[in-house]
Formats: structure tokens, sequence, C-alpha cells
């Protein structure tokens, strides 16, 4: 009996093709036959940050080599659209009054050619009147300029509606031996998934469009894609090819690719888009974007009793998702993994003339754990006393059953001194402490800085659970569906161990479908790392339930009982318990049912008691030089507990990125605008994109601490990495120059920042 | 224009606007669609090819600039089913995840490695600076590139 092959380390499956001939993205269907002679779509986006548009030239571009036809909202006769989550702010898909961020769609081009279209875009002529551009937080919420006038305000969602109270300021600290202030920016960035956005759309003659969407959730883009048709959803057929990275920005369907459908209707043909990095860097949303006040007080034996956070969150241009991550998911998890007493959290969200902000790795969780840890780390410095020292005498205890915060989350597990202990100890922290004091001691030019976090985050927290389809076929190999979205993460793999587990089929006889709404019309998609403890676990439950059918069928086929049939994993076949020659195999079964008319197949929607709560502690090392401010990211350690680990290859791979992602944020990453909205970092010659260069290896720490939530034990790990990693990173930059007196460098730390706090402070 | 190119061992020609870079001529023109475009300002290295043996962003390049010249793009380098070292390597080490850099990463890390046979760790990090991922924080690529020299 071979052992199981949950928790090995098991090579991707996906792979080969890869590495050979390449995914096959959207981008990539030449030889599709109903995209057959497609027309190419180029959008002419808004050059203005804010602005009344007075009119639309389109005479000259139309007459020009291989233009179809060019629209502009009107001509498509758009009606306004409003937001999912504050209704009283609307739009259309192509901006036909007012522009609101510089590279807002405006006219859409149909062409022969891509760069026929691209050449066009120069010979189109949009008429503003220029408005104030809004892009300060601070003074946008006091303008009496609305971007959107319906909303009557600049603010589209604070916890006040809520019902929740505001913030009571000073006093709220009376009581507090030591008070520590803070201002934290949580910078603007970039999601910068390698493959931007695509699209294809084509009308059959069956009345159906299938649309082709580089997408983390087909599923969702039906209903959208629908509405902005005018058909049923019924009508719809959306099919996600290969996707090139989603990190969050891929969830939502965007104006671009709603517009294919009409379009393509319009010009009687199908029609392809695939934006340039240039308009993918200002029309794909950006993430984070929130300004943070911050106050924290305790007394000097480092208790930390009382803690308030005003999060300002920047929602760009439009209500789009980004506007309520603050309220739900930095307001929840602001206490982190500490046992503070005391809790005041008030979420503002605020729109402004910048591209709209949604879901990015973390979505809402980083924010909350930079504020928290920051706050730590300002205390520590103010009370003398060792930043891990500080945390620990703050820690929620090792807890197995629920806890419930005073901001009112329950939290499923948590072990976060463990993590703690380990990661201090693994990385060697207090040699790396003497080494520091050594090199200050010497007053050397290049100075060490050792930063540490602890978080808490928030996973599975997005659907009640998944949909799951396993389908045995002729030849005994299965076909699983699954209502998850892979990109990157390997699902083709790890739902075929799952399902293996189960069958005893080979993992190299399961494949995997997704993202085609006909093949699974019910799923929610991958995003805020629900896919295995959601998905999975599906996949998991239903292979189980597949294997009582099969049961079922062989004890029809060899004259037993039922209760009597046993399956052998290693050879995938059934017995009757006590004579293994007579077996059924998988294809004799499945045969057997289709000879009956009917199939060997179980399909269900698995649902999960609730979210759960990774946890984990990385150690940051950086060196300063305090002559340029250049900082170089020396070592990173990461302990990351996403409760049982399904296939370590994986899992490491998510940490791996995540920590790059969050070490970006922290060193160099950050979108700018200028006073009048026009963005400075609009490709990639001109964003801090990080490199290899200037990343460490990075060592991981194990640590399983399962959840009862779920079959399998499993939190999500898509997003911890660069949870843990933003906070420890800053705070080593910081930490590398604090005998200097600075006790604060905002994100990015690029070396211009960090010399000026060196020269600020001397 | 007319250009004359081998790609990946094979003649091929094409009637091509004096324009097209030789990144579409592979993807559109051949339909060779593993090499893939990421940005618009030579940044990414997704597109990176052999050109007469050297790594070449191919978005850098006028199909016309290789007219007589010989290309290899990662679909040219498994031989007989075999996967070249270099990509089973970026297997075995969990060295892609999306796959969208995938091609242009092996085909950097080949040339990296012709130039270097026994690079370093952080000779291998300044060798595919120019090469942008965003999934795998180069943990793996790197590893996988150093496991390929016959290292860790």
């Amino acid at each position: 009996m071979g052992g199981s092959i949950l928790g090995n380390r098991v090579l991707r499956k996906e792979d080969p093709k890869f590495l050979t001939e390449g995914g096959k993205y959207v981008d990539d269907l030449l030889d599709e036959p109903l995209l057959a002679n497609a027309l190419h779509v180029t959008y002419a986006r808004s050059t203005v940050a804010h602005g009344k548009i007075n009119s639309i030239d389109v005479s000259e571009a139309s007459q020009m080599d291989g233009i179809v036809a060019i629209f502009t909202g009107a001509d498509l006769d758009l009606q306004q659209v409003p937001s999912a989550f504050n209704p009283m702010a609307t739009r259309t898909l192509l901006a036909t009054d007012k522009v609101r961020y510089v590279g807002e769609p405006v006219v859409a081009i149909v062409s022969e050619t891509r760069s026929q279209g691209e050449d066009a875009l120069d010979a189109i002529i949009i008429d503003y009147d220029v408005l104030p551009a809004l892009i300060d937080l601070e003074k946008a919420m006091a303008s009496d300029l609305h971007l959107y006038e319906a909303c009557g305000s600049n603010v589209v969602f604070d916890t006040m509606v809520l019902g929740l109270p505001d913030n009571t300021g000073e006093a709220y600290f009376a009581d507090c031996e030591v008070v520590v202030k803070g201002r934290f920016m949580n910078q603007r960035v970039a999601p910068c998934p390698l493959e931007v956005r695509g699209a294809a759309a084509s009308w059959g003659e069956n009345g159906r469009l299938t649309q082709w969407l580089s997408t983390q959730h087909a599923q969702g883009a039906v209903a959208p894609i629908a509405a902005a048709n005018g058909v049923e959803e019924a009508l719809i057929h959306v099919k996600t090819p290969d996707v090139g990275g989603g990190f969050g920005a891929k969830i939502g369907a965007y104006p671009e690719e709603l517009l294919l459908g009409p379009i393509a209707k319009r010009v009687g043909k199908p029609v392809r888009w695939r934006e340039t990095r240039s308009e993918s860097m200002v029309a794909l949303g950006h993430g984070r974007a929130q300004l943070q006040y911050v106050t924290i007080g305790g007394n000097r034996s480092g208790k930390v009793t009382h803690y308030q956070l005003w999060a300002i969150q920047d929602s760009g241009a439009w209500v789009d998702m980004g506007t309520i991550l603050a309220p739900f998911m930095t307001r929840p998890m602001s206490s982190g993994v500490y046992d503070i007493p005391n809790i005041e959290c008030r979420t503002t969200s605020v729109v402004t003339n910048t591209t709209p902000i949604v879901a990015y790795r973390g979505a809402g969780r980083p924010e909350a754990t930079a504020a928290i840890e920051r706050a730590m780390d300002m205390f520590a410095a103010k009370i003398g006393m060792d930043p891990a020292e500080v945390r620990r005498i703050n820690l929620i205890p090792k807890f197995l059953e629920p806890h419930t915060t005073v901001v009112g989350q329950t939290y499923d597990v948590g072990d976060y001194e463990t993590s703690l202990n380990k990661a201090l100890e693994v990385s060697d922290y207090a040699g790396w402490r003497e080494k520091q004091k050594a090199a200050r001691a010497r007053g050397d030019v290049k100075q060490l800085g050792i930063g540490v976090s602890i978080y808490v985050e928030i996973t599975g927290g997005v659907g009640n659970g998944e949909a799951a389809k396993v389908e045995i076929l002729d030849n005994g190999h299965a076909l699983i569906y699954t209502g998850t979205s892979p990109h990157g993460q390997g699902h083709a793999t790890a739902w075929a161990m799952l399902a293996s587990e189960q069958t005893g089929i080979p993992m190299e006889k399961i494949d995997l479908v997704w993202g085609d709404t006909d093949l699974v019309p019910v799923g929610t998609g991958t995003m805020g790392s629900r896919s295995l403890q959601q998905g999975g676990n599906a996949v998991f439950a239903v292979s189980a339930e597949l294997v009582n059918k099969a049961k079922a069928v062989a004890a029809r086929l060899l004259e037993a009982n039922e209760a009597d049939i046993v399956l052998d994993k290693d050879s995938a076949a059934f017995h009757v318990a006590g004579t293994p020659a007579l077996t059924k195999t998988w294809s004799e079964l499945a045969q057997a049912e289709k000879s009956v008319g009917g199939a060997l197949s179980h399909s269900d929607v698995i649902g999960v008691t609730g979210a759960t709560f990774p946890f984990g502690a990385h150690v940051a090392i950086v060196e300063v030089d305090t002559e340029t401010g250049k900082v170089t990211h020396l070592r990173h350690f990461a302990c990351d507990d996403a409760g049982r680990v399904l296939n370590p290859l994986l899992l490491e791979g998510q940490i791996h990125g995540g920590v790059a992602q969050g070490t970006a944020q922290a060193l160099l990453e950050e979108v700018v605008y200028d006073t009048d909205g026009n963005p400075t970092t609009s490709n990639l010659m001109d964003y801090a994109f990080i490199s290899a260069a200037e990343l460490p290896s990075i060592d991981v720490i194990h640590m399983e601490t399962p959840t009862p939530l779920n079959l399998l034990g499993a939190k999500g790990i898509g997003e911890s990495g660069t949870i843990g990693s933003t906070p420890a990173v800053q705070s080593a930059v910081i930490d590398a120059v604090s005998h200097l007196g600075v006790d604060h460098i905002d994100m990015p730390t690029t070396p211009q920042r960090v010399w000026e706090a060196i020269v600020a402070a001397n | 224009m007319n250009v004359n190119i081998v790609v990946n061992g094979i003649n091929t020609k094409g009637d091509i606007e004096p324009r097209m870079l030789l990144v579409n001529y592979v993807r559109e023109h051949l339909g060779l669609t593993a090499t893939n475009i990421g940005c618009d300002t030579s940044s990414c290295g997704a597109c990176t090819i052999h050109l007469d043996g050297e790594s070449v962003k191919s978005c850098t390049i006028l199909a016309v600039q290789a007219d007589g010249g010989n290309v290899t793009t990662v679909e040219g380098l498994a031989i007989d089913g075999v996967m070249h070292p270099m990509q089973e390597s970026f297997m075995q080490n969990h060295g892609l995840q999306c796959g969208y850099c995938t091609p242009g990463m092996v085909m950097a890390a080949i040339s990296i490695l012709k130039e270097n046979p026994n690079p370093t760790e952080q000779e291998v990090r300044a060798g595919l600076e120019g090469n942008l991922c965003r999934c795998t924080g180069y943990h793996n690529i790197v590893h996988s590139v150093l496991a390929c020299a016959g290292k860790n």
C-alpha cells in the first residue's frame, strides 16, 4: 500500500506545455475558428485627469487605412451604469460627458490590423474643458468639486454609515503612560501581471456571444457582459484561456472588455483587444493607496492598551472594489495578532482623479498589518524596548478555539508566539543585533537594519464554498471541473493530487477544466487565497463521493453488497473485500454506466464554514548606505502558517512571489501622479517593477497549524508573503538608520527618501 | 519588404511591413506564440529569443534587421521531445508559475550560462535583471539557473 500523495513535493503537470510550446493566452488564439477574420479594437483614452468633454472629432481618423469603424459612447448609445458599491456613482463604459482620470477610455477604434488602430489614435481629437484635478486624498475629501455630483461628496463610503462610531481623538489615550502618533502613506502600487489585459468576442449564429477573457473569475463576468449587451445571461459564454497573472486586478470585468460584444455586433465581425503595457499601467486597476492616521498608547513596561486607526482609502476615479477593502478587510484586521483591549478604527473612502483602486495581492490586509506593525515599532522605540519583545508582550496567546478581537473579528486558530520564536531563531535575530551594534560602534557607512513583523490575515472569505465535478472517461482518465480559476497557482497539479488521493487514478490521467462558463457554470474564481480551502476542498469531497458512486456500480457488476466493495488505490480498481483477484477498473465502471445511459461522474457545491486566518512572522535584514540612502535587502526569513500543506513546492512558490511583491512595495514601487493628475510612472521604464537583482533568496520556515474549518485543514497562502514581508522590510530600513535619529520613512524607502530622512534627522 | 529568416532550423520568409518587429514576425507571421509581449519599452524581457546565438529582446529589433539571420525561440529548444536542460531545470525547481515570462526567461538563462558557465547567485541575478517575473519572486528561477549550471 503506497502512502498518501498529499503533503508531497509534487512537480507541476502544467509545466512541460509552458516550457516547450508556451501557454495559450488570449492573444495567442490565432487559429480559433470563431475569431477568424477578427477585427482589432483600440481605445482612445483621456489625456486629462478631470474634464468635461466638449467635442470628439473622428473625421480624419475614420478616413485612415484599415479603419472599419469608430465609436463614441453616444454612437453606442451607452447608458449610465451604477457602481456595485455605491449606486449613486454612475458612469458610461466610454466617457461621454466627463473624464475622471488619465487613461479612461473615450473612443473605440475598430481596424483591420492592430497597428492601423494605433495609427488612428493620433488623429482623434477630443476637446476638453479641463477641471481642477483632485489628486491629493485629503484635498479631494474637503473639495466642493465632486467627481460624481449625485454622491454630493467625494467621500463614497465611510464606516460611520455602517453605524460604527467615529474615532474619539486624543481623549481616548488619557490613561496611557506613553502615546505615539504616526501618519503613514501606504502608497499606490501597480499590480503588473506580466500578461496585460486582453479579450476577444464573437457572436454565433445562434445568437450567443462567446467572449474570451484574461480573468480570475469567468463566472463573475457573465452578468456584466450580459448587461452590457442587453441580453440574457444564458446567451453569454465566457472562456478563460491561460492567464498570465492577475494578483487581484483581473477579478472584475473592465469597460474595455464589456464593450467588445456591442462593438462586434455593430461591425458584424468578431473582435480582439489587447492593451499595451503603457495603457495597462493607467487603466488596469491599482492597489493599496491608503493614508493612515495611527495612534498607539500603553504603559512603559510594554503593554499596549489603546490603538486608534483612521484609514483614508483612495478609491481612484471609480467606486470599484478598492472602496470597500478598507471597511471590510483593513478594519476587521486592525488588531492584528495583538491582544489590545481598546481599538477604534474608522475608514473613509474617497474618489480622486486617478486610476481606480481594485484588489491587489493582500487587498486591505497588508494595509492593516503595515499600520499596526509600524505603530508597534514606534511604540517600542519610544519606550526603548526591543521591537520583538514588545510584540511578544502583546501577542494573543495560542488558541485552538475561535478567538474574537475587540473589533469583532473571529480568528479560527492561532499560535503567533511560536511563529515569532521560529523566525527569530532561524534568522539568528540576536546575532544580527550583535552585528548591528558593532557596525554602529564602528560608525560604518553601511549600517545593518533588522525588521520584524507578525501578521494574521483573512483567507477564503470570498464565497461560501465552491463547485466541483469529477467525471470518469471511458479510458479511465478523470476530468475535474472547478469553479476556481488558476493563473499560475498550479491548480492542475494540486487538484489532480486531491482527486488521485481519493480515487487512486494516477495524476497523469487527471486533467482540469476551468473558466468556461458553459462547462463550469457555477464558480467564484480565484481570489482572496480561497482556492485550496474552498475549491480544493470541493474536489476532495466530490472525489470521495464519486468513489462511493463507483462502489455502487462495482457492486452491481460484481453482484456483491455495496458495503463489501473496496477500492485498491494502488491499482485504481475495485473488488469485493477478500477476493482481490476479481476487479473492476475505473474504465470498466465508466463504460458500464455509459452502456446504461448514465455517466460515472459526481458534481456538487461544497460549502465551508467560514474564513480562515493564516499567520506568521517575517524577519528582514537590510544594509543601508548612510551616505547615499541605498538599501540592499540581504536576507529574508518567512515563517508562514497556512495550515496543512498539500504541496510544499507550490506553497513555497506562493511565499516567494508574495515576499517579492511585498518587498517591492517596501523598497521600490510607487505609482506617481503630478499635481495635474498626469501619471509619471506609466510604463515599465518609469515604474520600479522589482527585478531579480534587487532581491535575495528567501528562507522559508515551515509551520503547520491546521484549521478545523475544512476537510483539508488548509488555510490560504497566496497573499501571506506579501502581508508579512512589507512591514518587515520597511521596518528594517528604518531600523538601520534609527540610531541617526530617524523614526519613520514612508514606503517606498527609495535611496532619496532614506537619504532625506538621514539629512533631516541631523 | 521580403525577409528570409531561419527560425528553429526552418527557413521562413515573408513579405512584411518594414516596421514589423521581430517578435510580431515570430508570433503572428509564423504563429509561434510561446514568445510573449509584456511591455512596450524593452523592459520586461518576455520576448527574449536567440538571434545568431545571442539573446535579444525581439521587441527591440525589426524583423528586417534579422533578415538572413538565425533565430531560436523556446519552441526550438527541445530535441525529439526531450526538453533542453534549462527547461528541465525550470520544471524540477518550480521556476515558473503563470508561464508568461517563462519562454523569455529560459532563453535569457541559457544565454547567461553560455557566457558564464559557472555563475554565482549574484551573477545570475544581475544577468536576469532585464527579465521581469511577477509570480515567482525570482527565487526558483535563480535556483533553476544555478541548478542547470551544476550548483545546488
